[in-house]
């Protein structure tokens, strides 16, 4: 909710991708990610990175609602001279790296999780991935890196909603079979609804694997999920919710909390 | 210039539990030595570039300070973006070593010529930028570059280039090096042509009585402001010497300098591979020889010079 009013206030883009990865930001920020909002440098804290920085609105809703900042700066969001940018920041307290170009996020997560095992901590590594950035070949040189490196501690969720930028993913690129191909490199698969709490909770909680695999999170989600008109629909991927529409979404929302 | 680095890095290494090599899958008879010593902080990556700078960056936010290597053109080019996004917008202590700077990967072709690789490393924000003249200074380069904090951009010749300096050298990081005095014109070298533009040097002072003070600019950015400018005084003459493309490598920083620096009426011009060159097969010499005769261009300059400037001392 507070990601259509941070989008609506700056007519900003990605409110669809919000809705669709805000169950699973939710659930990792409530007590399955071991992060310290006090404490937003403390070395052995989990690692998360927004692979798909173009859901930078509900990162940082997300964040100020845990208590890394104060909630009132989400007013800020897109404006002249906030760290607030429309892709996520580095600069935001609580979040790890800058992204937005897509097919880093999974490197940057080996990284993280490779310096974990070679420095003997526990901290684990979780990175949420689009559907959509499964097209970059950088991804896939990340997704044969974390299996052969036996990255344990590395667990990568997919938004999978179906939409990329300009059609559905099987229009576009297809990705199917997709549980198939990420078995093939070696990852431990797991599908999941990824708005069913629980089963992410269960899904997130499962690592480190005992068989040494990085784990991928297949999350089947509906982009603009919760709002009716904003669901499945493209345009919500370009477009902010005016007045009218920013009432009736919230209205909509709030009859589902 | 390769084994200068590997060893410095290898017996740096030794010391400094954060140092940490990944390799695209090069290195072959040169980075065995740190791969033995330090096992647990090498990583051969595959031949995967964009995932080496993900994960390079990855490990340097981590605590380490991480060297990349590969050819040139695979370890910029290829993962521009990477370089750009993951390390430098973080100010991440990660090395991007490139070997094979120019064309010293001569009868490889076109694909292993690294001639634009200064050109859009120097581009990038907070990014240094060094491509030391011989071995040693190779060695001093690396031993700054595991405490400096900066991102960097290494760029290493390959093998066999001549010693220039005594044993060791006075190595800072954006501090050229006078490696030759002279009043008349300043050779400013980059990298491997060091020892080229000596032997001009040398060719000028015998041939023409021409005197060329020789700067080794091991360091491109940040550059040496006061080299260029003090050469730029003192000799009126200002030629550039790189193995890359004069239109954007040492050249084009040292040009931008006169130009925004208010020092008058100098002669410049670049000495290196022009656009729309493409290298073909050879020898490293042979393909060297193509890019012109660096003495004919100084002598040129000067005879331009002098028929613009009376009362400076004219050539014949």
């Amino acid at each position: 909710m507070l990601s259509l009013e941070m989008t609506h206030r700056m007519n900003a883009s990605h409110v669809g991708t919000c809705l669709s990865m805000a169950d699973i930001l939710a659930v990792l920020y409530a007590g399955v990610a071991r992060v310290d909002p006090a404490r937003p440098d403390w070395s052995d804290r989990d690692r998360l990175i927004l692979s798909k920085g173009h859901g930078a609105a509900a990162l940082y809703a997300v964040l100020a609602r845990v208590g890394f900042f104060d909630e009132a700066r989400l007013e800020s969001f897109c404006g002249d001279g906030s760290l607030l940018m429309g892709h996520a920041s580095h600069q935001v307290p609580g979040v790890e790296f800058s992204t937005g170009s897509l097919g880093h996020g999974l490197s940057l997560a080996c990284g993280t999780a490779l310096a974990a095992l070679r420095q003997a901590s526990r901290r684990r590594s979780f990175v949420i991935l689009s559907d959509g950035e499964c097209d970059e070949g950088s991804t896939w040189e990340a997704a044969l890196f974390a299996p052969h490196h036996r990255l344990e501690n590395l667990i990568a969720i997919i938004d999978y909603n179906g939409l990329q930028s300009f059609g559905r993913i099987g229009d576009v690129l297809g990705l199917e079979p997709f549980a198939d191909k990420w078995r093939a490199f070696g990852w431990r698969v797991l599908e999941i609804d990824g708005h069913d709490h629980c089963q992410i909770r269960a899904a997130l909680d499962s690592v480190p694997d005992d068989e040494g695999r990085p784990t991928v999170v297949i999350a089947r989600t509906v982009k603009g999920k919760g709002v009716s008109f904003m669901e499945n629909a493209l345009e919500w991927h370009y477009r902010a919710a005016d007045e009218d529409q920013l009432r009736r979404a919230l209205a909509e929302l709030g009859s589902q909390a | 210039m390769r084994t200068a680095f590997i060893d410095m890095l290898t017996a740096e290494a030794g010391r400094d539990k954060s140092l940490f090599l990944l390799t695209a899958d090069l290195g072959f008879s040169v980075l065995e030595r740190f791969r033995d010593a330090c096992p647990d902080r090498f990583l051969n990556v595959g031949i995967a570039e964009q995932n080496m700078i993900g994960v390079a960056a990855g490990l340097a936010h981590s605590g380490f300070t991480v060297f990349a290597y590969s050819l040139v053109n695979f370890a910029t080019l290829r993962c521009f973006e990477q370089i750009r996004n993951d390390v430098c917008n973080h100010d991440l202590p990660v090395r991007i070593v490139g070997v094979g700077g120019g064309m010293v990967y001569s009868t490889q072709g076109y694909t292993h010529h690294g001639l634009e690789d200064i050109g859009v490393m120097r581009t990038l924000p907070g990014m240094v930028v060094l491509a030391p003249g011989d071995p040693h200074e190779a060695a001093e380069a690396t031993r700054l570059l595991c405490t400096d904090r900066r991102p960097a951009y290494l760029r290493l010749g390959k093998s066999g280039e001549r010693r220039i300096h005594a044993s060791s050298v006075n190595f800072e990081i954006g501090r050229a090096i006078t490696v030759a005095e002279g009043r008349d014109c300043t050779l400013i070298s980059t990298g491997c042509m060091l020892a080229y533009a000596l032997d001009i040097a040398d060719r000028l002072r015998a041939d023409h009585s021409v005197h060329a003070r020789v700067l080794s600019m091991h360091t491109i950015k940040p550059i040496d402001v006061d080299a260029v400018t003090a050469a730029a005084r003192e000799t009126g003459a200002v030629i550039t010497v790189e193995e890359h493309s004069v239109g954007s490598g040492l050249g084009s920083v040292v040009g931008d300098l006169i130009a925004t620096h208010g020092l008058g009426p100098v002669a410049f011009t670049k000495f290196g591979t022009p656009d729309g060159y493409r290298s073909g097969a050879g020898t490293h010499d042979h393909l060297r020889g193509l890019m012109g005769n660096l003495e004919d261009v100084v002598i040129d300059l000067l005879r331009r010079k002098g028929a613009t400037q009376r009362g400076t001392r004219l050539l014949p």
